[in-house]
This record gives structure tokens, C-alpha cells and sequence, in this order.
């Protein structure tokens, strides 16, 4: 019987030990990227002209959104106990669009730049 | 199929995204699923001005992996840059472009976003060459390189 016991008793500690294993994975990787997201927001700040300016919030949209998805991703398939992958979608979604933004913003500055006639690069025809 | 199915690569990621959606996968999604798929690509054809052909699903997979690995390498180098608070000496920098084909370029102005230290700025006309601004810009030259050797070379074996 208390051999029973024991095993029993073994296998509660396993599962606890797991369990106690992915949360700490997923608290490593939504604090990763939490620390992305406040990195980037502080260059933001930071840094000295658009052109720097324009590199921090590339932070958030790589690592910040794809770590805080993948920890809600995992987190919820564990409690759910199915898979739940639906939240990739959102950083997926960023990536295709945040180029678009990126890309608009620097042609307008590039362009505003040439116009006062400021240090800027000749165009490329 | 052909017909049914102009664009097979985005129906299939329509039906992926659509039963990821939805809360149970069963009959009734599968079946909306596959009329999203087929419907949606017909009716935003004209969006689509050139055909997109993706070949080569390797070089594909290859070239995932590599944009994460550098991703996850320059998120590292630019927040040092950015905590350092050190004076950066940024720059633009003129890349020589061979590849044309407008879908392999815009993804790689995925990329270029997507591994931060380094932003489009600006397309030539005939797509010729491409001007980057880049946060930290130590050595011209190199990245010219490794971005036409990473990057636009497996994209032209992809898309042309």
C-alpha cells in the first residue's frame, strides 16, 4: 500500500515539476518580449534623428510581438488542452504590414529632406 | 484546377488561416474553409497584377530559418545600440539589384524590416538598385554583399 503511495506521490511531483517547467518557459518568453517592446519604445525616444528613430520600433514588431504570441500560444494550448495557434497570426500579420508603413514613412522623410535641401542621398532615378 | 484555383499557394493559406480561426475544426468549417478559398482568390485577382509563382520550397525553408536567426541576431545588436546611448554613425547605403520580379521584392522588403538596423528607403524606377538606411553602418560594402548573397539570391531561385 504505501509502495502505492510513493508512486503515486513520484508522479505528483513529476507532473508538478513539468508544469512548474512550462510556466517558467513561457514567463521567459513573454518577458523577453516585454523587454523588446520597452527596448524599442525607448530608442524611440532616444535616438537622435527620424532616420535612427525609424529603426526602434522594428523591436517591437519582430521579437516583442512574436515572443508575447508564442507565450500566449503556448499557454493557452497547455490550459485549453488544445492546440491554440491562432495567435500567430497577429505578429504574421505585422510582418506583411509593418514593411508598408516603414516604407511610406521613409520615402516621405527621404523626400522632405531633399526638398529643404538637406543632407540626404541623391535619388535613385 | 487550374481554373478553380488561379492561386493555389494563397487558397491554401486561406483555408490554413480559417480553420486556425475558427473554434472547432468540423464538417461546416472545413466546408466554409474551402469556399473562402476558392472565392477569395477569384475576386481579388485584379490586386494581384503579376502571377506570383513560388518554386523551390527548400530554398524557402532555408531562407525562413536564416531571416530568424539574423532577426533574432539584430534585435540583440540594436538594443545594445540603443542602451549603449553611444553616438551611432548611421548611413544610407545603395544596393545593385538583379532580382525584378515585384514579388520577390516585396518580400524582401519583408525581410529588411524585419531584421531591425536596416530600413527601405527607396526603389529605383527600374528596380535597379535599392537605397537602405542603416542604423549602425560599419561596413557598406559587406552588407551590400550578404544581402544580395543571403537574401536576393534565394529569392530569385524562389520567384523567377
Amino acid at each position: 500500500m504505501s509502495d502505492v503511495a510513493a508512486a503515486v506521490l513520484r508522479l505528483a511531483l513529476g507532473c508538478l515539476v513539468l508544469a512548474m517547467g512550462f510556466a517558467l518557459l513561457i514567463a521567459v518568453v513573454a518577458l523577453a518580449g516585454a523587454v523588446a517592446a520597452l527596448v524599442g519604445s525607448f530608442g524611440l525616444l532616444s535616438l537622435r534623428s527620424f532616420f535612427q528613430r525609424v529603426h526602434a520600433p522594428t523591436l517591437v514588431s519582430t521579437v516583442g510581438t512574436w515572443s508575447i504570441a508564442l507565450a500566449t500560444a503556448l499557454q493557452q494550448s497547455l490550459v485549453r488542452d488544445q492546440v491554440f495557434v491562432h495567435a500567430l497570426l497577429v505578429p504574421a500579420f505585422v510582418a506583411v504590414t509593418a514593411p508598408i508603413t516603414t516604407i511610406f514613412l521613409m520615402r516621405a522623410a527621404t523626400f522632405r529632406r531633399r526638398v529643404a535641401g538637406e543632407d540626404a542621398p541623391p535619388p535613385l532615378g | 484546377v487550374r481554373r478553380l484555383l488561379p492561386a493555389p499557394v494563397l487558397s491554401v493559406a486561406l483555408f490554413a488561416v480559417w480553420l486556425s480561426l475558427s473554434p472547432t475544426v468540423d464538417a461546416a468549417a472545413v466546408l466554409l474553409g474551402a469556399v473562402v478559398a476558392v472565392v477569395a482568390p477569384a475576386l481579388t485577382a485584379p490586386l494581384r497584377p503579376t502571377p506570383v509563382h513560388v518554386r523551390r520550397p527548400l530554398v524557402a525553408a532555408r531562407l525562413l530559418g536564416r531571416v530568424i536567426l539574423d532577426s533574432l541576431r539584430s534585435n540583440v545588436t540594436v538594443s545594445t545600440a540603443v542602451l549603449s546611448r553611444r553616438a551611432l554613425r548611421s548611413g544610407f547605403v545603395r544596393v545593385p539589384l538583379d532580382v525584378r520580379d515585384p514579388n520577390a521584392l516585396a518580400v524582401l522588403a519583408m525581410i529588411v524590416t524585419a531584421t531591425p538596423g536596416t530600413a527601405w528607403a527607396e526603389l529605383a524606377h527600374d528596380r535597379s538598385a535599392l537605397l537602405l538606411h542603416v542604423l549602425s553602418l560599419e561596413d557598406g560594402p559587406g552588407l551590400v554583399a550578404t544581402i544580395k548573397q543571403r537574401y536576393e539570391r534565394p529569392l530569385m531561385e524562389i520567384f523567377e
